[in-house]
């Protein structure tokens, strides 16, 4: 074996095969072909993920202060600074503080959080890196049930609609999000397993179903009806309360409580369904646990916030660039990643034409799908 | 002890597999032989579980139907064809999956010890998906090595199955995984391996097991399978058969007889 290795070292052409991870990690191919490579390999692995952990936490932190800081209403960080020190603030600057910022801030960081990890969930589930929570049917689904609510909420008797208030479009959109993914799971499913194939094509379809009906409704819809439309698909957290956010909490939360416990079987699945089965995972309950949790996040983010895409599909890519794929490490890493870029797309959002506010949606994608292309065409999406 | 009884296996209406039952103990290395679509590894598939079998197949007296994904784990490892893996894993990272899939996940230890078994030592850093077919087919027996490291478990004897494990592999390193794979059965461990090369399953296994279209048609040691008449007719050719003092049976293809002729 010894030949092997130092021929293959030295052998010209190799040292391209050697993998980015680890050519900062090895000084020479000579002392790779030595086999003494696997001790600075092992020491810089977890002082890497210590810095990343580091910086993301920071990334968090930071971008948490500038949201509560900024903004129109000219509360600044010295304000809040007193507000920490328990001097008092003036009666309007609690209002903006306590029942504006800080809810926006906390639902902010949970959708994102939700979205990052729902993305994460799924393309292990399809061991796809180019899944995202829209391809489990959540987004159409959510899409559509938005609409419904907005252009057919009218129908509804007075007493019910006044009920439901402002909660009648995200029950609608958390409903449809759910419907959407129950079905698909329920055409992909036989006897007791899932085809994760089918559940994409199905979800294809489906999506172009509720695509269409979504057309209809929009077709009908009355100018007022189309402008909430547009916005609504464009995302946004200006609506965040207290109320709001708990009631879209506990399905989050649920779900980033969870995803955690499935990283083992998600990394073991990236050698095919019957090699997981293999190694000890039951396939059929993983599957079932991700989807569903992947689908109550995204549905609860979408009700709470409207359409946000690219956080999904762009942050576990970054991240697997960043530490490698392992799942152990990519769920909590991505969880404070997505958090910390909605809670910075928002600040953004509101401050970039304060004191109007862009819609989040927009931002995300605008930032995101460049940098989705510019992953593409360096080929790092064969990478991690 | 894997106890196979009155095992069959359809595809549709097709029987790929017509009842076999065959017995092999820890300690043996059982080569499962025959000619393509013989159900060789139909057979393997069936034993594991990927495909829906009618019969009964016990692994050290436990029914496999009856028993979870994770015990299992801890009592046999695969080693599959070829896999694609998704992601850039590295095969430090591949091999110990294997490792805490087993009975002995903690003892770290283990990664470097099974990569240097396969000699792939010191490439634990590197992408999987950069590797050749041989080098990743050994980077899967790693794992599995890894998974079993101890070939007697606290659950009894350990077994490795092995979908064709030297397929993508050249002279040397085929005799090296087959040594692998002796040393597994002789330290108390059980090998039921699907082979293609005859002469490799003679010089290593114990017994063989020939398959017919889906029929167990021979099962003892290879001096007794590997039989003129029963190659002939799975093979659809002559075969020459000769014998070597230190390894047993080997032969050579000769002529190669079109059906009907």
């Amino acid at each position: 074996m010894t030949a092997l290795s130092s021929s293959r070292a030295t052998a010209p052409g190799q040292a391209s095969s050697a993998p980015e991870r680890g050519t900062d990690t090895h000084p020479s191919l000579g002392e790779r072909a030595k086999g003494i490579s696997r001790l600075p390999l092992s020491l810089a692995r977890p002082a890497r993920h210590l810095s990343l952990n580091l910086a993301l936490t920071a990334l968090v932190v930071a971008a948490s202060v500038l949201s509560l800081t900024m903004g129109a209403a000219g509360l600044g960080l010295g304000d809040l600074l007193h507000a920490a020190t328990g001097a008092g603030l003036s009666p309007r600057d609690e209002v903006v503080l306590y029942d504006i910022r800080l809810p926006r801030l906390a639902m902010g960081l949970i959708v994102g959080a939700a979205l990052a990890v729902s993305g994460v969930l799924l393309q292990g589930l399809f061991r796809n890196p180019l899944a995202d929570p829209g391809i489990v049917g959540v987004s159409a689904g959510a899409g559509f049930g938005a609409v419904v609510a907005l252009v057919l909420g009218g129908l509804l008797p007075l007493g019910l609609a006044q009920a439901l208030g402002s909660w009648l479009v995200p029950l609608a959109a958390g409903l449809g999000g759910w419907a959407t993914t129950l079905l698909l799971y329920r055409v992909a499913t036989t006897g007791q397993r899932t085809d994760i194939a089918i559940m994409l094509l199905a979800g294809i379809a489906l999506s172009a179903l509720t695509g269409a009906a979504t057309g209809v409704l929009t077709y009908l819809a009355d100018d007022r009806q189309l402008r909430d439309l547009t916005f609504w698909s464009m995302g946004s957290l200006a609506g965040a309360t207290w109320t709001k956010l708990a009631a879209a909490l506990p399905l989050m939360g649920a779900a980033l409580i969870l995803a955690p416990r499935l990283a083992r079987g998600l990394n073991a699945l990236a050698l095919g369904e019957a090699q997981a089965n293999h190694l000890g995972i039951d396939v059929q309950h993983l599957k079932r646990l991700a989807i569903l949790s992947a689908a109550a996040a995204t549905g609860a983010a979408v009700a709470a916030s409207g359409g946000i895409g690219f956080i999904g599909l762009v942050v576990p890519h970054l991240l697997r660039q960043a530490q490698g794929p392992d799942h152990r490490r990519l769920i909590p890493h991505a969880a404070l990643l997505g958090a910390g870029l909605l809670v910075l797309a928002d600040l953004v959002s509101r401050t970039i034409v304060a004191p109007a506010e862009l819609p989040i949606g927009i931002l995300t994608a605008l930032f995101g799908a460049p940098v989705f292309l510019w992953m593409l065409m360096n080929g790092k999406l064969r990478g991690r | 002890m894997l106890q196979i009884e009155n095992l069959s296996v359809r595809l549709g209406r097709r029987p790929i597999l017509q009842d076999v039952s065959l017995t092999t103990r820890a300690g043996e290395v059982l080569a499962v032989c025959g000619a393509n679509g013989a159900g060789k590894s139909t057979l393997l598939k069936a034993v594991l579980q990927e495909h829906p079998a009618q019969g009964t197949i016990r692994l050290n007296g436990r029914d496999l139907a009856s028993c979870r994904p994770h015990t299992l784990a801890a009592l046999r490892a695969v080693v599959p064809q070829d896999t694609e893996i998704a992601f850039g894993f590295t095969l430090g990272e591949i091999v110990a999956m294997g490792r805490q899939a087993g009975s002995a996940a903690h003892e770290t230890e283990i990664d470097a010890l099974a990569l240097a078994a396969v000699g792939l030592q010191g490439r634990e850093g590197e992408d999987v998906r950069t590797l050749s077919g041989g080098e990743r087919q050994r980077g899967h027996l790693a794992r599995a090595l890894a998974q079993v490291w101890h070939p007697v478990g606290p659950e009894g004897p350990c077994w490795l199955m092995l979908d064709e494990p030297v397929s993508s592999l050249d002279l040397g390193q085929q005799l090296k995984v087959m040594q692998l794979a002796r040393g597994f059965a002789d330290a108390g461990g059980g090998v039921i391996a699907v082979m293609h090369d005859l002469n490799l399953s003679a010089m290593f296994a114990d017994r063989l097991a020939f398959l017919v279209d889906g029929h167990l048609a021979a099962l003892g040691p290879p001096d007794s399978v590997l039989q003129e008449p029963l190659l002939s007719r799975a093979y659809d050719c002559h075969v020459a058969l000769n014998r070597l003092p230190a390894t047993g049976p080997w032969l050579l293809p000769q002529t190669c007889t079109l059906r009907g002729d």
